[in-house]
C-alpha cells in the first residue's frame, strides 16, 4: 500500500490478446502479397469481402449474444429458411402482383421481419422459459433447417429470372466499385463498435455476461437485454439474406450450412470471450477477415490444397483461444 | 515450550518490483494456537499462502521441524500434513458435502468407491460440529456457515498436523462460532499447530495462545495473548490510535418513511413488518439463515414476495428491482464479489452500472462517467494504485467502500446494508461506520443487517431480531444490549424490552 506505483494513469504496455488478431491479419497479408501479386489487387480484395459480409453482419449480432453470456447455433438454418421463405414469397408476389419493385420491398420487409420473428423466439424461450442457450438454439437449428429442406421440397428454390434480374444489384452495384454488402457490412459494424462500446446496452451485455447476479442487483434488466442480444442478432440474419438473395437468387437445404460455426469462431479470434463477460465488435470483424483471407490464400496459391481450408481455420480458432486463456492466466 | 513445528525466518515476499513481506519471522508449535493478524493489505494472506506451499517466499527460509524446506507446491505440503482453509471456499458446487470432503483421496474397495464408508465418515465429521447438514446434499444447496463447516471438516478429515485457518469465522454466527472453538481446543489438545486469523480481536483474545500482529508487510509486535488487551492489538494493527470505533448516534425523526407490512417469501420469511423513520439506523439482527438478507431482498425487489412495502406512502411492487431503485431504495448486498461487484471489470464500469442511463443517452459520456468516479474515490477514501485496475484486485476494505459508492450513486432515500464490515479491517470499518452516520445525519435512513454484536448495538438506536424466518422481537435504546439480542436470536423467550412475539403467526 505504501509503494509508490509508477504509472498513475494508463499502463502503456502492450496488451498480447488486443494485438494477436491484427497481427494475425497483417501476417496474412504480407504472405498473401509474397505468394500472389494479384492478392491485393482491388478486384480480389472486395471479392473476399463481399463473400465475407454474410458471415460478418450475423457475426456482429453474434458478439453481443456471447458477450451477454449467452450462444446461437441456429444462425445457418435461420438464414437458410428466411431466404427460402423470402424467394418463395416472392416468387408467389410476382404471379398475382406482376413483380416489379414493390414485390423486392415486400420480400426485404419480410426477410427483416421474420429475422427478428426468429431471434425473438430464440430470446424469449431462453430467457422466460429458462432453456440452456446451446440445447434451445440446437433445437431450433434443426427445427429452421428442416423446415427450408420441405419448403424447398428437397430442392433449391430460385426467384424468378425476372426478379432476379431487378434484384441483383443489391449485391453486384454499389458506390465506387464497393458492393453495397461491403457497405453494409462497414456501416453496421461501425454500429456495432459504438453500441458495445459506448452505449448502456453494450455495457449491460458486457456486465451480465461477466456476472449475472452482479447485473441484477445493480437494477440492470438482464432478462431484456439478454432477450434484445437475440433479436438483434435474428434481425441481423435478416440483414444478411437480403444482401445474400440476391448473388444466387435461390436457397437451399444447404444454404447457410455451418455459417452458425464460422460466426462463432470469427467472434472469438476476435478476442471476445466465449463465457461471456468481455466483447469487441471490431475483433470480430478481424476474426471475419482472417478466416475469409485463409480461404482466398488457399484459393491464390497451389501448394496446400484449398481442401485444407477447414484445417487451417480450425487451428487458428484453437490458437485463438490458447492466446486468450494464456493472457487471462497472466492477470 | 515446545520448537517450533514449522516457521518463517526473515522471509520476505515480493510480486513484480513490489515487495509485500519485508523479513517476517513467524513460528507455529505443536499445541498452540497462534492468531495473525493485520489490516487487509498488511500481507496475513501472502504469509499464510508460503507457509502452506501455495507461494515461494522471495528471500529467507521455511522450516520445517528445525530444516529448511522448499515445496513444491500446496500438495507438498499437504503431505507433511499442512493443511489450510482457505477465506474463499475451495468446493465444488455440484459434487455433494461427502464427495467433496473425501475429493482427491477417495476411499477405495478394490477399484470401485466405498460411498458408504465416505458418507459415514463425513456424517461423523460433521456430527463433531454439530452441523446437521445431510452429506449426500450437493455443496450449492447448502448454506455459506455450512460450506465453511464442511471445509472445517475437509481439513479435519486430512490428519491435520498444521492447521492454517484464514478468517474461518467471518461468515458464521456466534454459535457456530462455539462450536468451531470447541474443535479447535480438541485439535490443540491433540498437539496440532494451529494458525488463525480473524478480524474479530474477542475472538483472538478467546482462542488464541500467542498473537502476532502485521502492519504493511512488517511484523510489528508478537506477545503471548494473555499479555495484551484488545486495544492493544487494534492499536497495533492500526499504527495509531483508535478512538471511538462508532460515532455517536443522532436523534431520527418521528416521520415513517418506509414500511412493511406482512412480507413473506415462500419458505425463508414468514410474514415480517417494520417501519423506518426518517433519518433512522435501524439494526436487523439474528443468525445467519434467519431470513435477514432474504427479508431484505424481498423489500428492495430482488426477490418474489407477498405483503406490502410502502416508500414514502407509495406502494413499491415485489421483484421489480430497478423501480425500488428509482423510488429512492437500495440493497448492497452481504455478497460482495458473487452480486456486488463485477471483478474483472474496471472501477469506473462498476461504479456506474446501476446508473447508466444518468450518463448519458444513448452513448455514455465517457468524461461524466471519469468525474463521478474522481467524486466516489474521494468521498469514500477508495485506495486504488491504478485507476484501470480490475476491481478483483482491489483489498477488501476498497472493494467494500467502491461498493458502497456504487449503492449510493443513485441517491437514495433508504438504504439498506446487508453485512457493511465483513472481512474488512478495523480503519476502514470506522470509516463505514462514520459514512453510515453521516447519511443518517443528511435525513436518509438506513437498515443495518450484521452478524457482529458490537456494530448492531453500536449504529443502531433500535434492532429488530428475527429467528427462524420471523421477527420474533424489537428492542429499543437501552434493550438493545448483546444479551437481548442473542436470547431473541436463538429464539428463546424475548427479554425486558422486546415487544410481543408476532401474534398475527
Amino acid at each position: 500500500m505504501s509503494m509508490a506505483t509508477t504509472a498513475p494513469t494508463r499502463r502503456p504496455r502492450v496488451n498480447l490478446a488486443v494485438v494477436a488478431p491484427i497481427v494475425a491479419l497483417i501476417v496474412l497479408v504480407l504472405i498473401g502479397m509474397a505468394l500472389n501479386p494479384n492478392f491485393l489487387s482491388f478486384a480480389n480484395i472486395t471479392n473476399v469481402l463481399a463473400r465475407s459480409a454474410f458471415i460478418g453482419i450475423i457475426a456482429i449480432g453474434m458478439t453481443f449474444v456471447i458477450t451477454a453470456g449467452g450462444l446461437d447455433l441456429s444462425v445457418g438454418s435461420m438464414a437458410a429458411f428466411v431466404a427460402g421463405l423470402m424467394i418463395l414469397v416472392m416468387n408467389m408476389l410476382t404471379e398475382s402482383m406482376g413483380g416489379g419493385l414493390p414485390v423486392i420491398l415486400i420480400g426485404i420487409a419480410l426477410a427483416l421481419f421474420t429475422g427478428l420473428a426468429a431471434g425473438f423466439i430464440n430470446g424469449i424461450l431462453i430467457t422466460r422459459a429458462g432453456i440452456e442457450a446451446f440445447i434451445l438454439t440446437l433445437g431450433t437449428m434443426g427445427i429452421y433447417r428442416s423446415l427450408v429442406t420441405w419448403l424447398a421440397d428437397g430442392g433449391t428454390l430460385s426467384l424468378g429470372y425476372e426478379m432476379r434480374e431487378l434484384y441483383r444489384p443489391v449485391y453486384y452495384d454499389g458506390i465506387l466499385g464497393i458492393s453495397w454488402p461491403i457497405i453494409v457490412f462497414a456501416v453496421l459494424a461501425i454500429l456495432g463498435e459504438i453500441t458495445m462500446r459506448h452505449t448502456a446496452f453494450g455495457r449491460h451485455c458486457a456486465a451480465i455476461g461477466s456476472n449475472e447476479k452482479v447485473a441484477r442487483y445493480s437494477s440492470v434488466a438482464v432478462l431484456r437485454v439478454r432477450l434484445m442480444t437475440y433479436v438483434l442478432l435474428g434481425t441481423l440474419v435478416g440483414i444478411a439474406v437480403v444482401m445474400y438473395v440476391p448473388r444466387l437468387g435461390s436457397a437451399s437445404a444447404t444454404t447457410g450450412l455451418l455459417w452458425e460455426l464460422e460466426a462463432i469462431a470469427a467472434v472469438i479470434i476476435g478476442g471476445t470471450l466465449l463465457k461471456g463477460g468481455f466483447g469487441r465488435v471490431w475483433g470480430t470483424v478481424v476474426g471475419v477477415l482472417i478466416l475469409s483471407l485463409i480461404g482466398n490464400l488457399l484459393n491464390l496459391t497451389d501448394f496446400v490444397s484449398p481442401y485444407l481450408n477447414g484445417a487451417i481455420q480450425g487451428v487458428v480458432i484453437i490458437l485463438a483461444v490458447v492466446l486468450q486463456r494464456n493472457t487471462g492466466a497472466a492477470r | 515450550m515446545t520448537d517450533p513445528i514449522l516457521a518463517l525466518n526473515g522471509v520476505t515476499k515480493s510480486f513484480g518490483p513490489i515487495e509485500i513481506l519485508h523479513g517476517v519471522d513467524f513460528a507455529l508449535h505443536p499445541g498452540e494456537v497462534h492468531a495473525l493478524i493485520g489490516e487487509n493489505g498488511a500481507g496475513k494472506s501472502t504469509t499464510m499462502k508460503i507457509l502452506a506451499g501455495y507461494l515461494d517466499p522471495t528471500g529467507g527460509q521455511v522450516t520445517w521441524q528445525g530444516k529448511p524446506i522448499t515445496f513444491a507446491g500446496s500438495d507438498e505440503a499437504e503431505d507433511l500434513g499442512i493443511i489450510m482453509i482457505h477465506q474463499e471456499f475451495n468446493l465444488a458446487e455440484h459434487l455433494s458435502v461427502d464427495q467433496n470432503v473425501f475429493l482427491g483421496r477417495e476411499l477405495r474397495r478394490g477399484l470401485l468407491l466405498d460411498h458408504k464408508a465416505m458418507r459415514a465418515q463425513t456424517a461423523d465429521l460433521l456430527g463433531q460440529l454439530q452441523c446437521r447438514v445431510d452429506p449426500g446434499t450437493p455443496v450449492n444447496r447448502i448454506s455459506v456457515p455450512d460450506k465453511q463447516m464442511v471445509e472445517i471438516a475437509k481439513a479435519l478429515s486430512r490428519k491435520a498436523r498444521v492447521l492454517i485457518m484464514d478468517e474461518p469465522t467471518a461468515v458464521l454466527t456466534e454459535r457456530e462460532t462455539e462450536v468451531l472453538f470447541a474443535q479447535i481446543d480438541r485439535l490443540r489438545a491433540e498437539g496440532v499447530a494451529i494458525l488463525y486469523t480473524s478480524h474479530k480481536l474477542g475472538e483472538v483474545k478467546r482462542i488464541a495462545d500467542r498473537v502476532t500482529v502485521l502492519r504493511d508487510g512488517t511484523m510489528v509486535r508478537s506477545d503471548l495473548t494473555a499479555d495484551v488487551t484488545e486495544d492493544d492489538m487494534a492499536t497495533a494493527m492500526v499504527g495509531r490510535e483508535l478512538s471511538d470505533l462508532f460515532p455517536p448516534k443522532a436523534a431520527h425523526g418521528a416521520e415513517p418513511i418506509l414500511e412493511a407490512q406482512g412480507v413473506s417469501v415462500p419458505g425463508v420469511v414468514h410474514d415480517a413488518s417494520l417501519v423506518l423513520h426518517r433519518g433512522e439506523v435501524l439494526g436487523i439482527g439474528g443468525l445467519v439463515g434467519s431470513g435477514r438478507t432474504e427479508l431484505a431482498e424481498a423489500i428492495a425487489g430482488l426477490r418474489p414476495r407477498s405483503g406490502t412495502v410502502r416508500l414514502k406512502g407509495q406502494d413499491l411492487p415485489a421483484n421489480h428491482v430497478a423501480q425500488a431503485m428509482r423510488a429512492g431504495l437500495v440493497y448492497l448486498t452481504e455478497d460482495r464479489k458473487g452480486a456486488g461487484l463485477l471483478l474483472d471489470k474496471t472501477l469506473r464500469e462498476n461504479l456506474t452500472l446501476g446508473q447508466l442511463d444518468r450518463f448519458g443517452s444513448p452513448l455514455i459520456d465517457r468524461k461524466r462517467e471519469e468525474a463521478a468516479l474522481d467524486t466516489a474515490i474521494g468521498d469514500f477514501a477508495i485506495r486504488a494504485p491504478e485507476r484501470g485496475m480490475a476491481v478483483g484486485d482491489l483489498s477488501g476494505g476498497n472493494q467494500q467502500k467502491l461498493l458502497l459508492a456504487k449503492t449510493l450513486l443513485s441517491d437514495p432515500q433508504v438504504v439498506i446494508i446487508d453485512e457493511p464490515t465483513r472481512g474488512i479491517d478495523i480503519g476502514t470499518k470506522q470509516q463505514i461506520y462514520t459514512l453510515i452516520a453521516r447519511l443518517a445525519a443528511e435525513g436518509r435512513s438506513i437498515i443495518v443487517i450484521s452478524s457482529e454484536m458490537p456494530e448492531l448495538i453500536g449504529l443502531a438506536s433500535r434492532v429488530v431480531v428475527m429467528h427462524a424466518g420471523r421477527i420474533v422481537g424489537e428492542l429499543a435504546d437501552a434493550a438493545v444490549t448483546e444479551g437481548n439480542i442473542v436470547r431473541l436470536a436463538m429464539g428463546m423467550d424475548h427479554s425486558q424490552g422486546g415487544h410481543e412475539k408476532d401474534s398475527a403467526a
